[in-house]
This record gives C-alpha cells, structure tokens and sequence, in this order.
C-alpha cells in the first residue's frame, strides 16, 4: 500500500472514535491526517510515539483518535507533561498538539521555556485565532479588531507572532503552515519529528463556528480560501513592499 | 467486589512487595529534615525530581539534585515554576518514573490542579509539602501547619487523599519511603506534609539495611482505569496504546463525560480504594497511654507532637495521668484511635501551629476535645501546653479556655 494515503493511515486510529468530534468545517482534522500521513511516510514505531495535548479543541486531535500512548491533560500544560515524559525515557517519540489558547495563552510560559531548553520534543499548536470549546473568547492570537465574544467592539490588542516568539526563546526547529497548504505541511511535521531538539509548527486552522461567522467569513470554503489568499511564503514576502505585507501570513520555515 | 476478585488482588498486592539494599550505608546519621526526606526518597528509589526555588524546602531539591549526579538512571530538573514541576512529574510517573516534586505553601497551592489531575488519573507521585507560616507569601522561614486542610480538600472536587505528617528527622526519612509505596500501592498522589520546625531540624537518625519496596502493577491486559479497585498501570513506551484523561473516563480511559453513572463509578471507586484500606494507611503512635482513663490525652501531629511529648513528661512528674496520641497519617483521619482514646480521656487538647484545623476534625469524633493554637510563626512549647493542661485540668466546665486558646 502507498504509504501517507487515508487508507494506509486508517492503521493509526484508535477503535470506536470516529466519527471526530469536530464542528463542520473545522481544520483540525485536515492536521490530524496530516500528523499520521507525516508519521506513515516516515515509517516510524507508532507504539514509541507519545502524544500529548490539553484542554480545548486541538487537545482532541491525538486523544482520543491516535491508537498508541495519548496523555490529556490540564488546561495550558501538556508541553511540561511531555518534558517529564521524555526527560525520564528518552527513547519515547513524544509530540504536543495543542490549540493558541492552550499553547500560547495558559501555556504560554511552558512553551517558552521547552524552547528554550531546546528539549527533545516536537509542539505542534493548531492556531485557529479563538477559544472554540468554550464558546469563542478572544485568545492572544486573535488579530487586532477581530470580533469575538469576548471583544464585540474589535479585539484592542496585538497579537503574538508565535513562530517568532518560540524562535526567540531559542527553538532549533520553527515553521509556520496552514491546513490549506497540506503538502508542505506534511513535509515540515516531517522534519519535526527527525529533528533533534526543540521543534515547533504553528498551523493555521479554521474555526467557522466560533471566528469566521462573527467576522464575516461564515463558510469553510470560504476560510480555506482566505488561508490560501493571506499567507506569503518567505520567498515571495522578501520580493514585497511593507504595504503589501499589511494583514499577510508569512509561512515557511523560521529555524531549521 | 466479588471475593474471588478480592483473593486475586491481596495475593497480587503481596507479590508486588520486594526489599531492596538502602542506598546509605546502614547505621546512624547527623541529618537535616529535608535531607532526610530527600534521602528517603531516594532509597525508596525516586528516579525522577521536578522542582522549584521556596524556602523552607530548596535543600531537599538542591539535596537531590546533587545526589542524583552521583546515581545513573536518576532525572534531575529545576522547572519554571510549581506548575511546570508537578505537571512534568506526572507525565515521568507515566513514563514509569518513581516521581517527586517538594514544595511549601504558595508553591503547593499552585500545584493543586494538577494533584486533582493525578487523582482523577491515578498517578502516582510524592508531592512534599514543608509547611511554612501564611497565607500568601506569609513568614518564609518560619513555621506553621496551616496547610493541613489545603492538603485535604485544595483540588476541587470529591475525593479522598493520603496525607503523611512526619514528626522526626528519621519519620522525614521512614515516611518519605512509605509515601512512594503507598502512592505505587494505591495509585494515587502522596502528600508528604512537612513543618519548618522538622525540615529546618537536625539530629540523630538511622538507616536500616534494607528498604522495602512496592513494584508497580503493569499488567497491560486488564483495564488500567478499573475492573480492579486499584487497576494496572502500564507505562508509555510498552505497548499498552495507553489512552489518560483528566476527563470523566471508562475501565479503558475513554471519556465518558456526561454518563451519571461513570461519574458515580469513578468517583467513588477513586474514594474507597483509599477508604477500604484505612488500616494499612493509617499509622499512629501513643505515648504513656496505657492507662484505660487518661486525665489529659493530647493529639499532636508534626513538629508539635515533639513539645507535646515533652508537656506529658512534665505531666507525667506532677503526677497528672496524660498521654500523646501521635498522628503520622493525618488523612485519611485516623478517627477511630482518636475516638478509642479520645472518648475514655477527662480532658482532650489538640495543639497546632493553626487556628484549629485538625481539631475540628478531632471534634467530629471526641466533642469535648479543646484546641491550643498558636498562630504567630513561633513553636509551640512544652511547658505552654503543659499549662494549658493545667488551666483545662482546674475548670470545672468543659470548654473554658483562655489566653491564646479559643472557645467553640
């Protein structure tokens, strides 16, 4: 069987947990496949992988779906959770999923300093600009005059750049994708798994329930389309004016 | 439980106990608390410390980190904060480590969620708390007890804990050791309530030979989150597709979390596994209580247990029948030695570097039990409680107190 295609990644699903609990429309199962396509094409032990993810919408991606060792944590601390896991066996392939919420706002100071001790893990945070679990609040990577629950007269503050942010904190892997742009994602989690030290991938996601229909853009397609039209990659970002970048998406690879 | 099950278990619970050399060498030893408490836990074979800078309870990190670089195999790490710390000691208990954090006050209130993580999770660990006086930032280096309530009830939720309170530089050693196998034994967090007073403390101790030690159950064919009163724990890495969740979960850990009855289920397995066992956990000490009708009988835990042993010595030469109920387990509250002595003795004291917290629960059990508080970050001594003993012995009502003693 080819190796990355859905019916050679069926292996990897842990029995009696499909269907997903995800919205219509949401992105994070367009990553799920993407992590198990990445794993299947590297033909790694699936049994010496550990997933870990906390609470909020991306902390269902591994658990309950992946079939090997999944541990679901507090709010905000997988990525502490994982370094006491792979501090004590080593041998562990251990890989965080998480959403902005999770990773960046309640986490925030955990993803800060795994990077920074450059521990052997892979963090993968699924970045879909709000809290969806929990009704649709504001999170710190909302951008600024975003509508949300929480900001119904516009988000007033800036959001952080997290690529930049856990490459500053001295990650030795750091890449930025969407789930429009499945190949070189694939090819990026690729790399993150192989990659010795701390890794990062912050994925683009889409949350049409709880972001695009407070902030006119109500359908999946229609925030797949708007993924596609706002990133640059780094190539092309180089060859535009400051005026062209305004409200662009640089994606690419940061560190690494 | 059908009684076959039951049989299955006890003769697998005697299996899983094995005795290992003590990694000092046997014989006696001038020592700290924490040190103590440090060493103890790694006789007891901690292989895992995850820790943040609190006074008073650094020397039990600074302590293991300097003795782990003398063992192989053993995991040191200083993390970012508490939270960080017991969060990465629970994902090492899972990967197969024997894990501790130690901590005091402000640090242990922040580790709280994740206790009730480990408890909802079943997650072994020793969680040392060094109690010092609060709240909030409070005095630092001075001692209290204020945490025994934090220690009993700070996860929210319903559930029960076991909470080990050490009196000695040797109990800091003897109940590190039985903290690590009560929490492989029942798989759950173990609280190791310390004071300042016994952290901060040197003196003689001795290592044993030998120490004894529970193996972890990792039997992967049987459910690891029930069917048995305390189920198997595999660890990551082994091939048992482990699926952990904080969330409400099934025998298998699939989440379960709006079903009544698996909310029931788990919450009150999680209880009476501890409950079912309370002989096993529980472990008290009585001084000069033979007599059947004690004139004083005071209950005394930590640091304070030591002055009170000293106010019924001094009892004792005034020809006044006292006694000292002892609690080295303070939860599951070990009521009914409290209630055995408590009941027959003319008057009952609880001292306490607090307002009174464990002498509402003598209460619940012995009603005409008074407290001797004292809340200014200073030890209680022998001879004021043995003048409380005097005040409470003169009055002919049951409940006069005075100076720093409360009425209730």
């Amino acid at each position: 069987m080819k190796r990355g295609t859905t019916a050679s990644i069926v292996k990897y699903i842990r029995p009696r947990t499909f269907p997903t609990p995800f919205c219509a429309g949401c992105g994070h199962g367009i990553l799920l496949g993407a992590i198990l396509r990445a794993i299947d094409e590297l033909e790694l032990d699936f049994s010496q992988m550990l997933f870990v993810s906390g609470i909020g919408c991306a902390g269902w991606i591994p658990s309950p779906h992946y079939n090997t060792d999944t541990l679901h944590v507090t709010h905000g601390r997988p990525v502490a959770f994982a370094t006491g896991a792979k501090l004590f066996n080593p041998q562990l392939n251990v890989v965080v999923i998480g959403g902005d919420g999770d990773i960046a706002s309640i986490g925030g100071n955990h993803l800060i300093h795994a990077a920074r001790r450059n521990v052997d893990i892979t963090v993968i945070c699924a970045n879909n600009l709000i809290y969806g679990m929990t009704g649709g609040q504001v999170t710190p990577t909302t951008p600024r005059g975003a509508h949300t629950r929480t900001t119904p007269a516009g988000n007033p503050e800036s959001p952080f750049d997290l690529a930049r942010l856990v490459a500053a904190a001295g990650a030795t892997y750091v890449a930025r994708y969407s789930v429009w742009h499945v190949r070189p994602l694939i090819a990026s989690i690729k790399k993150a798994l192989q990659h010795t030290g701390f890794s990062f991938i912050e994925v683009l996601s889409t949350c049409p329930t709880q972001y695009g229909r407070r902030n006119e853009n109500p359908t999946p397609v229609g925030m797949l389309r708007a993924l596609k039209e706002n990133c640059v990659t780094m190539e092309r970002a180089k060859t535009m004016s400051l005026e062209e970048l305004t409200g662009k998406t640089i994606i690419g690879e940061f560190v690494g | 439980m059908d009684q076959a099950l039951k049989e299955q278990e006890g003769l697998l619970e005697r299996r899983q106990w094995t005795k290992v050399p003590s990694l000092l060498r046997p014989g006696r030893y001038f020592m700290q608390g924490d040190e103590a408490c440090a060493e103890g836990a790694i006789a007891a074979g901690c292989n895992y410390y995850a820790g943040y800078p609190i006074t008073p309870a650094s020397e039990i990190m600074e302590h293991i980190c300097r003795r782990f670089a003398q063992l192989p195999g053993r995991v040191f790490i200083q993390m970012e904060d508490e939270i960080g710390s017991i969060a990465s000691v629970l994902g090492a208990s899972w990967a197969g480590a024997r894990a501790m954090t130690a901590t005091s006050g402000p640090g242990f209130s922040l580790m709280l969620e994740n206790i009730g993580y480990a408890i909802i999770t079943e997650t072994p660990c020793v969680v040392v708390d060094v109690q010092r006086a609060g709240p909030g930032t409070g005095q630092a280096t001075r001692p209290a007890q204020g945490d025994v309530m934090q220690a009993r009830w700070g996860a929210h939720g319903d559930y029960e804990i076991i909470v080990l309170s050490p009196w000695s530089v040797q109990e800091a050693y003897d109940e590190a050791i039985r903290a690590f196998n009560l929490a492989d034994r029942f798989r759950v967090p173990v609280i190791l309530l310390m004071d300042e007073g016994v952290g901060h403390l040197r003196e003689n101790m001795a290592v044993p030979a030998e120490t004894p030690i529970y193996q972890r159950w990792k039997d992967p064919s049987r459910p690891p989150f029930g069917e048995a009163e305390v189920p198997p724990m595999p660890a990551f890495g082994e091939g048992a597709k482990l699926l952990v969740t904080g969330s409400t979960h099934d025998a298998w850990g699939y989440r379960r979390t709006s079903s009544p009855q698996a909310q029931q289920q788990l919450v009150e397995r999680l209880a009476n596994k501890i409950l079912n066992h309370r002989e096993e956990i529980q472990r008290t000490h009585r001084h000069y209580c033979d007599e059947s009708n004690l004139d004083v009988l005071l209950v005394a835990y930590g640091f304070t247990a030591r002055s009170a042993l000293g106010a019924v010595r001094l009892a004792r030469e005034a020809g006044i029948r006292a006694g000292l109920l002892r609690l080295t387990t303070l939860w599951p509250f070990p009521e009914d030695a409290v209630r055995e002595l408590g009941a027959q003795a003319y008057r009952v004291i609880v001292p306490e570097m607090n307002r009174g917290q464990m002498l509402r629960e003598v209460q619940r059990v012995v009603p005409h039990a008074i407290g001797y508080h004292r809340t200014d970050g200073e030890v209680i001594t022998a001879p004021e409680i043995w003048a409380a003993m005097q005040r409470a012995l003169r009055s002919d009502k049951k409940h006069v107190l005075e100076g720093k003693e409360q009425e209730r």
